[in-house]
């Protein structure tokens, strides 16, 4: 009180008695905002379930479980038929084929980064790849569209139909015509999109393998391909399982590239060069001109696949977890 | 020689190079997509395409002017709610509660919201925003960017500010400074560099998302500013131009995705080299 008024007191004990009592209510203010914010993660996790439960809870409720073996998909149907067999199926497949494709190679670009590359070449090629992973996902579909996609149509396409036609699966497998919009296209080009995440996670956990392994086996006169092999990998492989989990979940939930290049067809073929469909492609393609049964269909089948890649992302975070902690941090 | 030595040099020679040619795929297929990108889109390259809006069907003049300033406002709120919230968890993961429970828990749901797919986010804003607004708005595709901005900040944050040595902070609460302002005045001025690089690499990932504003935001033909209609972005503009038979739309978008591209890209070199600046010291 007379502390403001009064300039000798401003220095005295009254002032210091304010002060600590400004830095305290500063101090819990600082700490619950903080602390809120760090909340409101685990808020935005669980708005995200029940949102999606919610919108999707009519169409649980019209075709309950059958939804998942249901393979046509007709929402102007009276009433409309919605089944997610179509969807999973070209989630699941195209994924699995982009990890075919990227594992070998990520590691491949790893292994050459850690082990082969001269020190100068490093940074640039890391940096190169990093930045694939830079690139937006729509620039992606466009490329995939517009170069990949004629590219393959013309000349891949054919090629693989003429060298397996007649072979009893495989043939059925690799199946004509030739188009641009295919299951296959779409996987080549998440293949490309995951390839930086293999080679990052890669790269990051060999960096853990203690010099004296390595070192040892090469005094024994070991190849690199056989330091690799018998050293690195075994050393490291859980923290590769888990970065490749990390990249198959960002695979699963790819959205404007598949869109692009998938042809949005529901029906299942056999045929990897038939097209087909995604659960986010569909969504991403009918979400905004559906309503009522269809558009709540549609965020059940985003519900599924939240659901699939918040196992898949969990698992690898686990391995990563658990490498860590073998790491010693 | 021996023959096992020559087979086993052999092998070697072959994984050696296969090895390279990985490494050769990834660098072509970037420069592929950069040459496809610049090729397409620099005939489009004129100051037309900042200062006119976007043309109606068939019409052969304009630009993306509506688009670029639609895609820079929601960028900026995304942004602006996004990174002070990220930088606030990551600083309570990092200084406060450093053997909490609860820290771990987060720590592992947002590094599940970090690759979480973001059409997923994208339904979540629908539901939880669009639907009780009864419309599309420019509102929501900004917090649906938001959404993606938080796991981004949040990580970066807390690996910066762990790793600023924690003899700094005993010198400074030795001298009696209050821990929020140990936080502030020492440890965030320590990673400053770092937490800047978070912020580049979360305004890179939003700058060019797509899927979570397709139906937040949707788009629009004309310049707009209000924030509670639907307002034109540069990633859905360019999704339903390239699709369209018009050769001129199909130009305007090749010329929008070079400009997002070399947007984004130059965002993550540069934190990338903030990002170095930090190690090398």
């Amino acid at each position: 009180m007379a502390v403001e008024s009064n300039a000798i007191d401003a220095a005295g004990p009254y002032d210091r008695a304010k002060a600590l009592s400004a830095f305290k209510l500063g101090d819990v203010t600082f700490y619950w905002i903080t602390r809120l914010s760090a909340i409101s993660v685990l808020l935005i996790l669980g708005g995200i379930i029940l949102s999606l439960i919610v919108g999707a809870f009519p169409a649980m409720k019209e075709y309950g479980f059958a939804f998942l073996w249901t393979q046509r998909w007709a929402p102007s149907a009276d009433p409309p038929v919605l089944g997610a067999l179509g969807p999973m199926y070209g989630t699941l497949v195209t994924s699995f084929i982009a990890m075919l494709i990227a594992i070998p190679v990520g590691l491949g670009i790893a292994i050459f980064l850690t082990e082969l590359c001269p020190q100068w070449l490093r940074r640039p090629i890391g940096m190169a790849v990093e930045l694939l992973a830079g690139i937006p996902s729509i620039i992606y579909g466009m490329w995939g569209f517009f170069v990949l996609g004629p590219f393959l149509a013309n000349t891949f396409q054919p090629f693989m139909i003429k060298i397996f036609d007649g072979v009893p699966v495989l043939g059925a497998v690799f199946a004509g015509p030739p188009s641009y919009l295919s299951l296959f296209n779409a996987a080549l080009i998440l293949a490309i999109m995951v390839l930086p995440f293999i080679t990052s996670i890669s790269v990051d956990v060999f960096k853990t393998v203690p010099p004296v392994l390595k070192e040892a086996a090469y005094g024994v006169g070991c190849t690199t391909w056989e330091v690799v092999r018998s050293v690195v990998i075994p050393y490291t492989r859980v923290g590769i399982i888990g970065g490749v989990m990390l990249a198959l979940g960002r695979a699963l939930g790819e959205t404007m590239a598949v869109t692009f290049i998938i042809g949005n067809s529901f029906r299942i073929s056999s045929s990897i060069f038939a097209p087909g469909t995604t659960i986010s492609a569909a969504i991403a393609s009918e979400f905004a001109e559906s309503d009522g049964l269809h558009q709540s269909g549609l965020i059940l089948l985003g519900l599924l696949l939240f659901v699939l890649t918040f196992f898949v992302l969990a698992a690898a975070r686990l391995m990563l977890l658990r490498l860590e902690k073998k790491a010693g941090r | 020689m021996n023959p096992i030595y020559v087979r086993r040099r052999r092998k070697d020679i072959v994984v050696r190079g296969l090895c390279f040619g990985a490494a050769a795929v990834g660098v072509t297929w970037l420069a592929l997509i950069l040459l496809t990108l610049l090729y397409n889109g620099i005939a489009g390259l004129n100051l037309d395409l900042f200062v006119a809006d976007t043309p109606p069907p068939g019409s052969t003049e304009g630009g993306l002017r509506n688009a670029i300033v639609g895609s820079l406002i929601m960028t900026v709120i995304g942004v602006g709610i996004g990174a002070p919230l990220g930088l606030f968890a990551g600083t309570y993961l990092a200084e406060y509660g450093r053997n909490d429970k609860l820290t771990s828990v987060i720590r592992f749901i947002n590094d599940i919201l970090l690759s979480a797919p973001s059409i997923i986010i994208g339904l979540f804003i629908y539901g939880a925003v669009v639907v009780p607004m009864r419309g599309f708005s420019a509102i929501a595709g900004s917090l649906a960017l938001a959404v993606i901005v938080i796991p981004v900040v949040l990580r970066t944050t807390e690996d910066m500010l762990l790793l600023v040595p924690n003899a700094l902070r005993e010198a400074a609460s030795a001298l009696g400074l209050p821990r929020s302002l140990v936080i502030k005045r020492i440890a965030y001025r320590a990673a400053r560099s770092g937490l800047i690089t978070g912020v580049l690499l979360a305004t890179a990932r939003v700058a060019g998302e797509t899927a979570p504003l397709l139906f937040t935001a949707l788009s629009n033909q004309f310049f707009s500013l209000g924030l509670n209609k639907t307002m034109a972005n540069l990633p859905v503009t360019i999704n339903n131009f390239v699709q369209s038979p018009y050769a001129y739309w199909k130009q305007l978008a090749w010329s929008g995705a070079l400009l997002i591209t070399l947007t984004v890209l130059a965002l993550n070199i540069g934190a990338r080299i903030l990002g170095a600046e930090r190690t090398a010291k």
